[in-house]
């Protein structure tokens, strides 16, 4: 700034047009200036950019793709000893569990789709890791705005396989009251917001959420949002990344790029650089990793985390990895992508065998005692399904609930109709599902 | 938004300080005269008050009694286009009064996230034209998110102010009225004032009420409607009509500046055709005073409603058909919509599509001679 008031006065004092910009940047007063600014270039849009003399295209094939950080290798080697993050034998044997609960919730909850019994599911596998790795790195007071495929989170923060399990069924037992799909979790307890299925609406939300933390006092809490590559082409996302810069958010922008949507490959969904890619064109901060590796998300979450609570600044992570699942239970991807990629996913490059192999290296790995687990598990899962479903669902009246806080005139005659019309014709409405 | 956008601020709201009120209205607002309440809202001392300097002072004291409140939006930190905002930034800082990028899905989308946390958002759309943008933020989220989440999370504390309606000369896209888009979403609630007192009060509530609100703002009646206002906070109920002047042989129904040409059609009735006219502002679209309607219209036996919203689809169509429904063995003639037509808002054309006093008056006559 003092140098651009310098250079003004300069040019006030000038009878005739100044000969050339080149000129006036020899002068004395340049010197003591960092080079950028000499050029004189004076455009508010972009008041850090010099001038040049030949036309110069920026290629997207002149910049560095963002490396991915990793931490260990697929046989749970850490090639850089300095970034182990030394967690206790208690921690790491907590997210290996936490990753296998979650997988073997997910194959029975996906077969019980299969068979009819819940209507729809998403499963989460391959991206187990990136879900626990992160969620280990946060506080349990940091709020999270999910997608639908970071079930991971909640399992980390203490959701019961029964609160899964009851919401799938949209049962009594469902604190969301039996309102939307499966899989749409919700957690006023473990701060954890009601997913919604529109995608990328929750993006600029959770902005909104870490600036009004901020301007509390003594703010410790950020906020973290999850959402998919695919989710990322949505305007949303270039809203909140946009306002979580200019607004100064204490936000994480949590990607997972596991390399569909739906099936969408990204190739089809970009051409630049991932999504970090794009963090320096809102002048935000950007860190790319394994999401495959849960310690280089644990390492990446807890920086990120650090930042943008000490700067009060956005940041972009991308975890890299790939969508073992089908999309849903509503798709089958070997009709767009070929068997033999998903077997190396499924294998050699899975986020828990991967874990495994460095709990063996530590002889932290007790394979009877985790095969107990996981019988255990298993019989969990089934026992809560069969109760689950025996559980009744909500009360008819309570689909006209929470519209508002407080029911509306209108809203009330529409019950009052409906109970009406129920009471004289019960045969037809599934009565003995639901509540009394 | 857009350019014009901006320059059609300024030239309703901007300087026009010289220019005799008369005037003002003649040359942009040339289809109604406004009429101010009768008596203030509530005791006490009142000051005299423009739409938009009672708008200021509404969201002045949000800010005082909320020390979470923010308000947000483009080009609100310089007072905004419409001087709305004028002078709140320096009072209370730049962290609560703020410009936000040009974006109104993220705007939308901001303000849930901060009205998730408790915080009070109040979020203008620059003009209710370019609310569409935020449309699948309004209506997929902050309309579904306490019944989704089983009122586990909210976003009651926010509200949207957005100017709406035909201003003379604004065109496809600073003339609109969306009203009947939301009116059509469960979960919202969506008022308009027909002037200062009412926007005041109409604002203060929806700040204060626990349900995502929209306040749709009539950009016409920023300046040209003045009355005076208690000084004092006070809200005005949301879901509640206002009979404006009692009758017999019709029920008039508006809301905006609409009610201004339907008072001065009463007159005309009265005048020309010893028709006595009920007049009604029904205030608040979504939830809307069916009780109010209804009863005025089981009274006088006929009903008008009039809005600038295009026709097929728009408000007049829910109240028509439920007044048919719940005043039907005292009807004498069919309930008559004098709207907007079926086209978009045109620029020169203006005075050939608004639903003015004279169609008003048309109307009127053809209910009473049916």
């Amino acid at each position: 700034m003092s140098f651009v008031r310098s250079l003004r006065s300069v040019l006030a004092k000038r009878t005739s047009f100044p000969r050339s910009v080149k000129h006036l940047s020899s002068n004395a007063a340049q010197q003591q200036q960092p080079a950028r600014a000499s050029s004189g270039a004076r455009f508010p849009g972009a008041d850090q950019a010099t001038f040049v003399t030949t036309p110069k295209l920026s290629l997207p094939e002149s910049i560095e793709p963002i490396p991915i950080y990793r931490v260990m290798n697929n046989e749970g080697v850490i090639d850089d000893a300095s970034q182990d993050p030394n967690l206790d034998q208690a921690t790491v044997r907590k997210m290996f569990r936490d990753m296998v609960l979650l997988n073997t919730m997910d194959k029975i909850l996906y077969e019980s789709q299969r068979q009819g019994r819940i209507s729809f599911y998403m499963t989460n596998f391959g991206e187990e890791a990136s879900h626990i790795g992160s969620a280990a790195a946060l506080s349990p007071e940091d709020w999270v705005y999910g997608q639908y495929r970071e079930a991971g989170v909640l399992v980390w923060r203490g959701f019961t396989i029964s609160d899964f399990i009851n919401q799938c069924y949209g049962n009594a037992e469902d604190e969301g009251k039996g309102r939307q799909m499966p899989v749409h979790y919700g957690s006023r307890k473990l701060n954890f917001v009601t997913i919604s299925s529109p995608l990328g609406t929750q993006i600029p939300q959770a902005a909104g959420a870490a600036y009004a933390f901020k301007l509390q006092p003594d703010n410790k809490r950020c906020v973290v949002t999850y959402f998919g590559e695919g989710a990322a082409s949505e305007g949303d996302t270039h809203a909140a990344f946009n306002f979580a810069a200019t607004l100064d958010c204490p936000v994480m922008f949590f990607c997972r790029n596991n390399g569909f949507a739906i099936s969408t490959p990204s190739t089809e969904q970009y051409r630049g650089d991932g999504i970090a890619g794009r963090a320096s064109g809102y002048g935000m901060a950007a860190l790319r990793f394994d999401g495959t590796d849960v310690f280089a998300t644990y390492n990446a979450t807890k920086l990120a985390r650090e930042y943008v609570l000490r700067e009060n600044k956005p940041i972009v992570l991308e975890a890299m990895a790939y969508r073992i699942s089908h999309h849903s239970t509503s798709d089958d991807s070997t009709a767009y992508r070929p068997a033999e990629d998903l077997e190396v996913w499924n294998t050699v490059e899975h986020p828990i065998s991967k874990l495994k192999h460095y709990m063996i290296r530590r002889g932290w790995f007790n394979e009877a005692e985790e095969n107990e687990y996981v019988k255990a598990t298993r019989k969990q899962v089934l026992s809560q399904i069969n109760q689950s479903e025996r559980i009744p669902k909500p009360d008819w009246r309570e689909l006209f609930q929470d519209v508002y806080q407080e029911m509306p005139v209108h809203l009330k005659e529409q019950m009052r109709e409906m109970e009406e019309h129920v009471a004289k014709h019960k045969d037809h409405y599934p009565l003995k599902d639901h509540k009394q | 938004m857009s350019f014009l956008a901006k320059a059609t601020a300024a030239v309703v709201a901007g300087s026009l300080k010289n220019v005799p009120r008369t005037e003002l209205m003649l040359r942009h607002s040339s289809h109604f005269v406004y009429q101010a309440d009768a008596k203030a809202p509530i005791e006490g001392p009142t000051q005299k008050m423009n739409m938009f300097q009672a708008i200021n002072q509404a969201m002045d004291i949000a800010l005082e009694q909320n020390e979470s409140a923010l308000v947000f939006g483009e080009d609100v930190a310089f007072g905004g286009v419409f001087r709305c905002s004028m002078g709140l930034q320096k009072k209370y800082g730049k962290e609560r009064v703020f410009n936000t990028p040009l974006c109104e899905q993220g705007i939308a989308g901001f303000a849930i996230g901060v009205a998730n946390t408790g915080a009070k958002a109040i979020a203008e759309m620059q003009f209710a034209d370019y609310i569409f943008p935020a449309f699948d933020q309004i209506v997929n989220e902050a309309a579904k998110y306490r019944y989704r989440s089983g009122n586990l999370y909210d976003c009651g504390s926010l509200t949207f102010r957005a100017p709406c309606g035909a201003v003379g000369h604004g065109a496809c896209y600073h003339s609109q009225s969306p009203e009947a888009y939301f009116a059509h979403t469960p979960g919202l609630k969506v008022v308009v004032p027909r002037g200062p007192n009412k926007a005041k009060g109409l604002l203060l509530a929806c700040v204060n009420d626990n349900d995502p609100c929209i306040v749709f703002e009539p950009k016409t009646l920023y300046r040209a409607a003045v009355e005076e206002v208690p000084v004092a906070a006070f809200e005005c109920p949301i879901g509640k009509a206002d009979v404006l002047r009692t009758g017999t042989d019709i029920t008039l129904i508006g809301w905006g500046t609409q009610i201004h040409v339907l008072q001065e059609v009463a007159n005309m009735a009265q005048k020309q055709m010893n028709v006595s006219c009920e007049v009604i502002d029904l205030v608040s679209i979504l939830p809307w005073d069916k009780e109010t309607v209804c009863n005025s219209v089981k009274k006088t036996g006929r009903a008008l409603i009039a809005h600038e919203a295009p026709l097929t689809g728009g408000f007049g169509a829910e109240l028509a058909a439920t007044i048919q429904q719940e005043c039907f063995l005292h009807l004498e003639s069919p309930v008559l919509r004098v709207t907007g037509w079926d086209t978009p808002f045109p620029h020169v054309f203006e005075p050939f599509y608004i639903p003015d006093k004279h169609r008003c008056l048309a109307g009127i006559r053809k209910v009473i001679d049916y």
